[in-house]
């Protein structure tokens, strides 16, 4: 079947050779963004497409995002390497665009230009005490259980009962979910396995999630949550008192949100008797509604999160949105670890690439930055939000924009040489590229180290370790 | 009538054996008998790993009884009739020839890019979803009263004439003013 596929996008390059010109395109980046606008690309056109990587290995948050448990939403990665399997798709890994090459560079290599970087940072709380000891960022706690070189040594101290996560969307349920589930469970699949030997050390007991609004504005999806309600020997709170207002509009809501709301409520409403709360090694999840975190608070003699404050709100409804204002009545919760879950942010990678640094993105229509040849897809053109499927869909409409422009000529030819004259300053600067052959050694070896302890691979959490299984024959 | 019914079932389970035999994977198929029109629905359990890649797709029918017609409408707003068999999942007979629509989780329930939408009269012939399958949709963009995931859709005799459209199709296909209802 992959063959079939590969050899139909081969056939494409025939089919538009009669153009008198190939194109050549470089992406930066290589998550579910930069795949998915390569894939549209190959289908819509002839062009030949290089893809740019800070790391020399592939996937973005598909490797690095996606939670271990859930090993179906990572398939897709099979669709992409059988992508590389076309002669007109490369992958250069282990570039470092904005430092060892410069988006100028590329722009004069190729006809078009990429962007696909997704958004490699997160934003703060903003409060006192963020920077304590045992005070993260959801985004670094997920690098961490997910093996990304970067966070292999953050090492979170697990050795508390409380953990409070703030922020209701997907990543603080997926870390909620990590934090509660079973070793069983989590041994089967591709965590790291520094995180598997902490989480199974782990003491927590009870998970606060907790969000500046109600349950109308929530973020995450139903089937995050609908997990989060199945997981075993784990039971789930819900403030009953938030739903009883919400009764009569269920009815009118849309339907992701209405199916959304009913399970929350038949959670919020199941009965837990005090007897199964006690139960020995049980677990639990708190979901609260209406608070916003105003300090983290740490034990008087060492810097450590020993208890966060809130302050409750109230919900005001404007014509745009629902806002969240502080009552001035204040709640502490006493807790050894904060997560904060609430949204990623991009970051300009060179000051040459317009950007809005108040919306965290790159300022574009449909995928086309201003100026010409440049183009963006995936979280940095839309803002860090939705599944692989949004992704999918507005990669889509970046590639389509392109080929258009190709279509009309807004894309000059002359004199791109494409990666020819990229190695030449990667040269250089001494850097040294690596290709997806390369990748499909670094992965084979993980996944003879994962068959080792009946994983399905374990990742490697270095980029020295990375490049020595390259170089080892 | 009763003849026509043991017919479809004769046939539809005639494919779930062939892909049972041909994978010899070690999963679990469940058979759920649907004694009143015949029908039955094959499904896997522990999904975790490709199930299929399309192989029995690839197949053409062996008798005319088999055939049944179905049309895509791309994301162009493009009418594609194609002629499918029964027991060929949606997914994979949109693969084989060339629609495109996507299945990043390749049929293991946990995406939903393979969105379609399905017409009126045939949407009520399908079998339920799942809840499972109710929670992807919620999260599938441009969602409508009548839409499934194209994995989850197997042809029987009854599906006949289906019409299956590819969300996305705001500039053709909408252009008479249908506006995709949300739910």
């Amino acid at each position: 079947m992959l063959g079939r596929y590969v050899n139909n996008l081969n056939k494409r390059t025939h089919r538009f050779s009669n153009f008198s010109r190939t194109y050549k395109i470089c992406v930066v980046g290589s998550g579910p963004g930069a795949f998915y606008t390569a894939q549209e690309l190959l289908k819509r056109s002839g062009a030949e497409i290089d893809i740019f990587e800070r790391l020399p290995v592939p996937f973005g948050l598909v490797r690095y995002g996606v939670a271990p448990d859930h090993p179906e939403v990572k398939n897709c990665i099979n669709g992409f390497t059988s992508l590389m399997q076309t002669r007109r798709c490369r992958f250069y890994g282990n570039v470092n665009v904005g430092k060892d090459i410069s988006v100028e560079q590329l722009r004069s290599a190729y006809n078009g230009v990429v962007l696909a970087y997704g958004a490699e940072n997160n934003r703060k709380l903003g409060i006192p005490g963020e920077d304590i000891s045992g005070c993260y960022a959801a985004r670094e706690f997920v690098g961490w259980y997910n093996g990304i070189p970067s966070m292999a040594g953050l090492k979170p101290d697990l050795s508390c009962e409380n953990v409070v996560i703030f922020g209701h969307g997907n990543v603080a349920l997926d870390v909620a979910r990590m934090l509660l589930s079973p070793v069983a469970v989590l041994e089967k699949t591709d965590i790291s396995g520094a995180a598997l030997e902490t989480l199974i050390n782990s003491k927590i007991r009870n998970v606060y999630i907790i969000g500046r609004r109600g349950p109308l504005q929530t973020a995450f999806t139903i089937k995050e949550f609908r997990e989060l309600t199945k997981l075993p020997n784990c039971h789930g709170h819900l403030d009953k008192n938030v739903f009883t207002d919400l009764n009569s509009i269920i009815p009118d809501l849309a339907r992701p949100r209405r199916r959304l709301t009913e399970l929350m409520m038949k959670t919020a409403l199941s009965e837990k008797t005090a007897e199964l709360c006690q139960q020995t090694g049980s677990q639990h999840w708190h979901m609260k509604f209406n608070r916003s975190p105003t300090e983290v608070l740490s034990s008087p003699n060492c810097r450590r999160v020993s208890g966060i404050r809130m302050e409750i709100n109230k919900l005001e409804k404007t014509s745009e949105a629902v806002r969240a204002v502080g009552s001035g009545k204040f709640e502490d919760l006493a807790c050894g670890l904060v997560i904060s879950s609430i949204g990623y942010k991009s970051i300009a990678i060179d000051e040459n690439v317009p950007f809005d640094a108040v919306t965290g993105i790159i300022p574009n229509v449909k995928g086309r930055v201003v100026s010409k040849r440049l183009y963006c897809s995936g979280w940095v053109k839309r803002g860090p939000i939705g599944v692989i499927a949004s992704t999918m869909k507005d990669a889509f409409e970046t590639a389509e924009m392109i080929s258009e422009d190709m279509k009309q000529d807004n894309l000059p030819t002359s004199s791109c040489f494409g990666f020819e004259e990229i190695a030449k300053y990667l040269d250089q600067k001494g850097v040294r590229y690596v290709t997806f052959e390369d990748w499909n050694k670094i992965d084979a070896h993980e996944k003879y180290l994962g068959r080792m302890k009946n994983k399905p691979r374990e990742k490697l959490t270095s980029v020295v370790e990375m490049l020595n299984v390259i170089d080892t024959p | 009538m009763a003849k026509l019914a043991s017919l479809c079932s004769s046939s539809s389970l005639i494919a779930q054996l062939y892909r049972l035999t041909t994978r010899s994977y070690h999963r679990l198929l469940v058979l759920q008998w649907n004694s009143l029109n015949g029908r039955q629905k094959g499904r896997w359990i522990n999904t975790n790993a490709p199930l299929l890649h399309g192989e029995y797709e690839m197949q053409d029918p062996t008798s005319p009884d088999e055939i049944v017609n179905v049309t895509f409408i791309t994301r162009d707003g493009e009418k594609k009739p194609i002629q499918g068999k029964i027991g060929d999942n949606i997914l994979y007979l949109a693969h084989r020839y060339g629609i495109e629509l996507e299945g990043a989780c390749e049929a293991s329930l946990a995406c939903s890019t393979c969105h379609v939408v399905v017409d009126d009269e045939n949407f009520d012939k399908l079998n339920e979803p799942d809840e499972k399958e109710d929670d992807l949709l919620d999260m599938a963009p441009l969602l409508t009263h009548t839409s499934r995931l194209g994995c989850q859709i197997t042809l029987t005799k009854e599906l006949e004439g289906m019409v299956l459209t590819l969300p996305k199709a705001t500039r053709n296909f909408y252009v008479d003013g249908h506006v995709p209802q949300p739910h």
